[in-house]
């Protein structure tokens, strides 16, 4: 670091004040990507006992262990707290941490509504979290929330809107902080095509984020209001349509999937070139398959409701638009193979995390893919199959790649290695596992096994067997991971570049990462050369 | 150490595509009304009398169905009293449908009709009908409504069938229903 530009600044350059208020407080990049990362975990786990509980009443025909009307609340609250409580969240995480170090920033450039979209959360889902105690139990209508059934919710309705009103919120507010960051304060020679994937997935994402999650908010406000204030935009009675609701949420709902996929690329687009040392192929093809992939989002939505009713045109559309995604999804698989291959790699646990990335996300694209024929999703439509799909491309897609991450930069935060061979014990243990689990529904999808449902036929008992075993077995492997945390900083001190083959300015500062970074805009080509 | 004033522009620009996307949000409603109303996707029929001059072909029959559907949170009967009945295009035809209210008080219902294949939608007119309005019933009342109607002699050659399908409602919000 330049001492002479330190010294100049020593009034501003102090720690963090003590106690709560530190985190209460806080407007440090920092601090704030922790307590988001800390915030998703925590998600994660009770989304996971939630998921627990759906694979404990499914593990054998016949209803066991709850209520169905409980059954149906856990399915429901799962999706709502894993997508918007675990997985969105973390990635939010990660980006308050890496990208102001990534791109030469003191802090992000909003500090304050950084704060704030964060404190927002813990309320949003306390709020969400509460209707569990209400009575009438919690939303039961499934996560995409379709009219009528979500009107029929009952007290914990208005819980439920209000609730996602505040995580788009929380959303919008990180999004514009990202993109504001990212514009107008990366180091002085970084151009846009130099910044690093991770930085770009994030640009990308934000854009998505401000164009859709508004449109979620007023579909659900219209929701509100059919329910409270006698308007009919769904309602069929009062010349509404409740089709029309599932149109206005997959265009929501289709870009949001990507807003939870497009940072794993980034996360895995700065691991695999670490750990094959080899500087990441084809990285502008990469930026351009990114945008590709975030345009296309828009035009394809109504591949998510192919049976509700369409006119062939319609179907042959929405069709073919969505097999296009394919193209430049297959570019970031191929650039990611082109660059391990012939590369000197090692096995770390990041490294781990991303290979499996790569090989099980691939798996649930291509059965994406499959649902994407529109004849043949009338046989898959809302069968396990799309539960299979979504999972692949959810856990062994972002999760691990969330994961990975984790991993690669742990010892930036922290200073201290974690324990390697624990890394690793979890990496095997989620990547069997999670295949354990996911990976029968398959099969039970095409044999017609219907989703979102407490009791099965027998003929589908012994593939539900396996999946419960290996989610209780995903489940505890989790554990593994807490422990891993918790015990980071025993290990031996990082080194500031931590990884042999590591590229970027988040290497240059020291390990841990101090509480003020760039305080002075950094020369990021100068510092890059170093790492040659 | 931070330049406010850099930032402000673009997060303005941000917060305008914000509450835009919001605007689409609600905007996307009456596109969509639109869009099935000149194309007929959904099976959507005119929702106002509409005059129409007789041209009858006949040498043409179509068949026309009749199917009627109560939603489940509306106390009432409602059935077609023909089931079917075959007719020329251009010739305007009446039919009646009868509703009781099973509900021991004063009720409104709305019939919302629907009309398959979706492709013949714009080629049924209705001259009257009573889903134009929504209807009062008193306590146990049981009334005839009609309906006329006219199939365009436009009507593609290939459609020898058409199915006008009556969901009969009750207008009360869904939540008031739940609870009784």
């Amino acid at each position: 670091m330049n001492t002479a530009a330190h010294d100049s600044h020593d009034h501003d350059d102090h720690g963090p004040v003590k106690g709560i208020r530190r985190w209460l407080f806080s407007t440090n990049h920092k601090d704030i990507g922790t307590m988001y990362l800390i915030f998703s975990l925590t998600m994660f786990f009770i989304g996971g006992l939630m998921a627990m509980v759906i694979r404990s009443e499914l593990a054998i025909p016949g209803l066991q262990f709850v209520h169905p009307e409980f059954f149906n609340q856990m399915t429901t609250m799962h999706a709502l707290i894993m997508v918007f409580g675990a997985v969105m969240p973390a990635f939010v995480g990660l980006a308050n941490w890496m990208i102001p170090l990534m791109i030469g920033a003191p802090d992000m450039a909003l500090p304050r509504m950084n704060n704030w979209s964060f404190w927002i959360l813990p309320v949003a889902f306390s709020i969400l979290l509460s209707t569990l105690l209400m009575p009438g139990g919690s939303p039961a209508g499934g996560w995409t929330m379709y009219p009528p059934l979500v009107l029929q919710t009952g007290n914990a309705f208005p819980f439920l809107i209000f609730s996602v009103h505040l995580m788009g919120l929380s959303s919008i507010m990180g999004a514009i902080n990202i993109i504001v960051t990212v514009i107008n304060m990366r180091a002085p020679d970084m151009s846009l095509l130099k910044m690093p994937m991770f930085v770009w997935t994030w640009l990308i994402t934000a854009y998505l984020l401000i164009a859709v999650m508004p449109v979620l908010a007023g579909a659900v406000t219209m929701l509100l209001t059919d329910q409270f204030f006698g308007t009919s935009f769904f309602l069929a009675a009062g010349g509404g349509d409740p089709v029309m609701f599932q149109h206005i949420f997959w265009f929501f709902g289709h870009p949001e999937v990507y807003i939870m996929i497009l940072p794993a690329f980034g996360v895995v687009s700065e691991i695999i070139p670490t750990f094959a040392r080899k500087k990441l192929f084809g990285h502008d093809s990469m930026v351009y398959a990114a945008s590709c992939i975030a345009f296309l989002s828009f035009i394809v939505w109504a591949h998510h409701m192919f049976t509700v009713g369409m006119p062939l045109t319609g179907q042959l559309f929405f069709m073919f638009a969505t097999m296009l995604i394919a193209v430049p999804t297959g570019v970031k698989i191929f650039n990611w193979v082109a660059t391990m291959w012939r590369g000197s790699m090692t096995f770390e646990t990041p490294m781990l995390f991303s290979l499996a990335f790569v090989f099980l996300f691939t798996i649930g694209g291509f059965s994406g893919l499959m649902l994407a024929v529109a004849p043949a999703d009338v046989q898959y439509h809302d069968t396990y199959f799309v539960v299979a799909h979504f999972h692949y491309v959810l856990v062994p897609g972002s999760v691990f790649a969330i994961m990975a991450g984790a991993y690669y930069w742990l010892p930036k935060w922290t200073g201290h290695m974690y324990n390697e061979t624990l890394g690793k014990v979890h990496f095997w243990a989620s990547a069997i596992f999670v295949n354990v689990t996911f990976f029968p529904m398959h099969f039970l999808g095409l044999a017609g096994m219907p989703r979102r449902i407490p009791d099965y036929s027998t003929q589908f008992a012994d593939f539900n067997t396996i999946a419960s075993i290996g989610a209780i077995g995903f489940g505890l492997s989790q554990l593994l991971f807490v422990w891993v945390l918790l015990t980071s900083r025993k290990g031996a001190k990082a080194t500031d570049r931590v990884w042999e083959g590591s590229h970027g300015l988040e290497w240059t500062v020291p390990s841990p990462a101090p509480y003020h970074t760039f305080a002075t805009p950094p020369k990021a080509r100068i510092a890059n050369e170093a790492f040659e | 150490m931070l330049k406010v004033s850099k930032h402000r522009s673009l997060v303005g620009q941000l917060l305008l595509m914000t509450v835009a996307m919001f605007g689409f949000g609600f905007l996307l409603v009456p596109l969509y009304d639109v869009f099935c109303e000149v194309t007929g996707f959904g099976g959507r029929t005119n929702a106002v009398a509409a005059a129409v001059d007789e041209a009858p072909d006949l040498t043409r029959e179509i068949r026309i169905e009749f199917l009627t559907t109560v939603n489940s949170y509306a106390q009432f009967e409602f059935v077609a009293d023909v089931d079917s009945m075959t007719v020329h295009p251009g010739r305007m035809y009446a039919a009646t449908f009868t509703a009781k209210n099973l509900a021991a008080g004063h009720k409104i219902a709305q019939a919302v009709p629907s009309i398959a294949p979706g492709s013949a939608a714009e080629y049924f007119t209705k001259i009257e009908c009573f889903c134009f309005t929504s209807q009062e019933f008193m306590a146990n009342e049981e009334r005839t409504m009609p309906l006329q109607f006219i199939v365009s002699p436009e009507l593609p050659d290939y459609v020898d069938t058409i199915t006008l399908q009556y969901t009969f409602f009750d207008t009360a919000p869904v939540a008031a229903n739940v609870e009784n």
